[in-house]
């Protein structure tokens, strides 16, 4: 058996072919404990590569460093499906000359996939590999669970190398990767930080506000019809959202339905909602704790899923398309419904869509969930400082105040009145709020392009400007 | 008499509070604010921070806020508070 590991990651990077103006990617189930990203870019800029576009399907403060290769002309493209508010900042203060370019987390699939956005080099940031590239997130000292968005690149790169700090005796079973995408392996002495890895943030919230939505969002979903037995479920991370898991948990081990799946990044919250029978299966693409990581070891029914099958469109089976309710959240949603979650209230990047765009287009039921007012901020706009998902993809939003739906589901409106819940006008929730905080004046943008948002046909759906410069 | 007799504080820095300073001056007013939602209501807590000094007849005081995003009543109470407390009152 010939081991496919290179000394070093200078050897790889040189043996992979790497130069001038190529597109070099990387995947985030490392999150903000990841050390490949950074090891990889410096190694690049020691060779004297430069002019790349890298493809990160996310970016977290840890990649701050990434700002210097930027500056130094290594890295003149960045493609992205979300950027935390470190690097949002950079971005949005105009580091790049060329727009960045956002996707959904479906649309960076489809688009590696049909060669909208080729890959010359893939660096897979793997927590356990044998000599052969069969890799996983299931095993090592940073374990990671599911690897699903490293699925495309390892599939579609022209070259695929694979890094880890540790290296398991040929073959490594029980694979995301198998060694027939992989070219070249690297041992580094450690390819990311446990404790960034994965948050400790899956708790419910205890914010009385937050609980008042949950109850309203999951009473929500009862009314809407699609609560019986098959039922599929999809949901963030964030407080309020657990919390309305929560109260659904309680409704469905009530009422005994049986769900089928639940999808998408997946918590220790839902880990137990499987457990206690509410689902039959988790499809898995990204895991958000240990108790997630520790199931999708463990638990057959927890099933690891690759970018483009969880999202992908224009493919031949994405699973967003079989979801019943996503409950999703925002920054801001204006009056036709659109939601922004990539920029803050003055305007400066801070996240992006992620699986957003993708659950809100294929499931029966998309809820937003959001408090009236934030921070002196209504939720409710009159238009979204950046569309990230269109408002024909959003059914209803829930706030503690009251629930909006979209004038497109009148037989939703209908089922929700009936069931004696709080359906008022968009305009209504907006003046509601604007009543409490005062009507906000105006944030100033700048002249300058620097982001491009793709919808999921990948056309350009929005613009984002920089800050405004003294 | 001056205005302000030794220097208060109310409030606090969690998200949708404001925290307020104030202390003696002898020449007029300072006010310096500093706030998460500047842009889109910065005109509004200044206007809300003078009425409250001015309700008071607090005419010579440095003010500092510092908002996070709290609605005006919360303002108003805060900027109220720290004057009185600013006066010597007991709480």
């Amino acid at each position: 058996m010939e081991s496919k590991l290179v000394n070093n990651l200078s050897d790889a990077i040189r043996a992979a072919g790497l130069k001038d103006g190529m597109t070099v990617s990387f995947h985030h189930h490392l999150r903000n404990g990841d050390f490949i990203l950074n090891l990889v870019m410096d190694e690049i800029a020691n060779l004297g590569i430069r002019d790349l576009t890298v493809n990160a399907s996310s970016l977290f403060d840890i990649h701050i460093p990434l700002m210097d290769h930027i500056r130094n002309g290594v890295v003149s493209k960045l493609l992205t499906d979300y950027v935390s508010g470190g690097i949002g900042r950079y971005i949005s203060n105009g580091i790049l000359s060329t727009p960045v370019e956002f996707r959904s987390h479906g649309t960076r699939a489809t688009d590696i996939a049909c060669g909208r956005t080729p890959i010359d080099v893939a660096f897979i940031a793997a927590p356990a590999t044998d000599c052969r590239g069969n890799c996983t997130g299931k095993l090592g000292r940073a374990a990671c669970g599911s690897m699903g968005y490293a699925i495309p690149d390892a599939m579609y790169a022209k070259k695929v190398i694979v890094l880890t700090d540790e290296l398991m005796p040929y073959p490594l079973a029980d694979w995301a990767i198998s060694e027939n995408f992989v070219d070249y392996v690297v041992k580094v002495d450690e390819i990311g930080d446990p404790k960034g890895i994965l948050s400790g943030t899956t708790r419910i919230t205890r914010d009385p506000v937050g609980l008042v939505m949950a109850d309203m969002a999951a009473k929500v979903i009862q009314a809407s019809g699609l609560l019986k037995d098959g039922f599929s479920f999809q949901t963030g991370a964030g407080g309020a959202t657990l919390a309305a898991a929560a109260s659904l948990k309680k409704i469905m081990l009530e009422k005994q339905i049986a769900g089928s799946f639940a999808l998408g990044g997946i918590t220790g919250y839902l880990v137990e909602m499987l457990r206690s029978g509410c689902f039959r299966q988790l499809m898995d693409v990204q895991c958000f704790d240990l108790d997630a990581v520790k199931s999708i070891r463990e638990d057959p029914r927890h099933r690891e899923i690759a970018a483009a099958h969880y999202a992908g469109p224009g493919t031949r089976g994405a699973v967003v398309d079989s979801l019943d309710v996503v409950i999703l959240g925002a920054t801001e949603v204006d009056t036709e419904f659109n939601v922004n979650v990539h920029t803050d209230s003055s305007g400066c990047l801070m996240g992006g869509s992620g699986g957003h765009t993708d659950a809100a287009a294929g499931a029966k039921l998309t809820m937003i969930i959001a408090p009236l007012v934030r921070a002196r901020l209504p939720i409710v706009t009159d238009r979204v400082g950046c569309i990230s998902t269109p408002g024909s993809s959003i059914d209803v939003l829930v706030t503690q105040r009251g629930i909006a739906v979209n004038p497109a589901r009148a037989d939703l409106a209908h089922a929700l009145r009936a069931a004696g819940l709080p359906v008022v006008d968009i305009q209504e929730l907006k003046q509601k709020a604007e009543s409490i905080t005062g009507v906000p004046q105006p944030v100033a943008k700048g002249d300058k392009v620097v982001a491009h948002v793709l919808g999921r046909d990948s056309g350009i759906q929005d613009t984002v400007m920089c800050l405004p410069q003294e | 008499m001056p205005d302000i007799l030794q220097r208060a504080t109310a409030g606090t820095m969690e998200s949708s509070d404001a925290y307020v300073e104030i202390e003696p001056n002898e020449n007029g007013l300072e006010i310096q604010l500093d706030s998460v939602v500047l842009q889109q209501f910065g005109k509004d807590i200044e206007q809300s921070v003078r009425a409250v000094l001015l309700q008071y007849d607090i005419h010579n005081a440095r003010l500092n806020l510092v908002d996070r995003g709290a609605l005006d009543c919360v303002i108003r109470a805060r900027v109220e508070t720290a004057i009185r407390r600013g006066k010597g009152e007991q709480s």
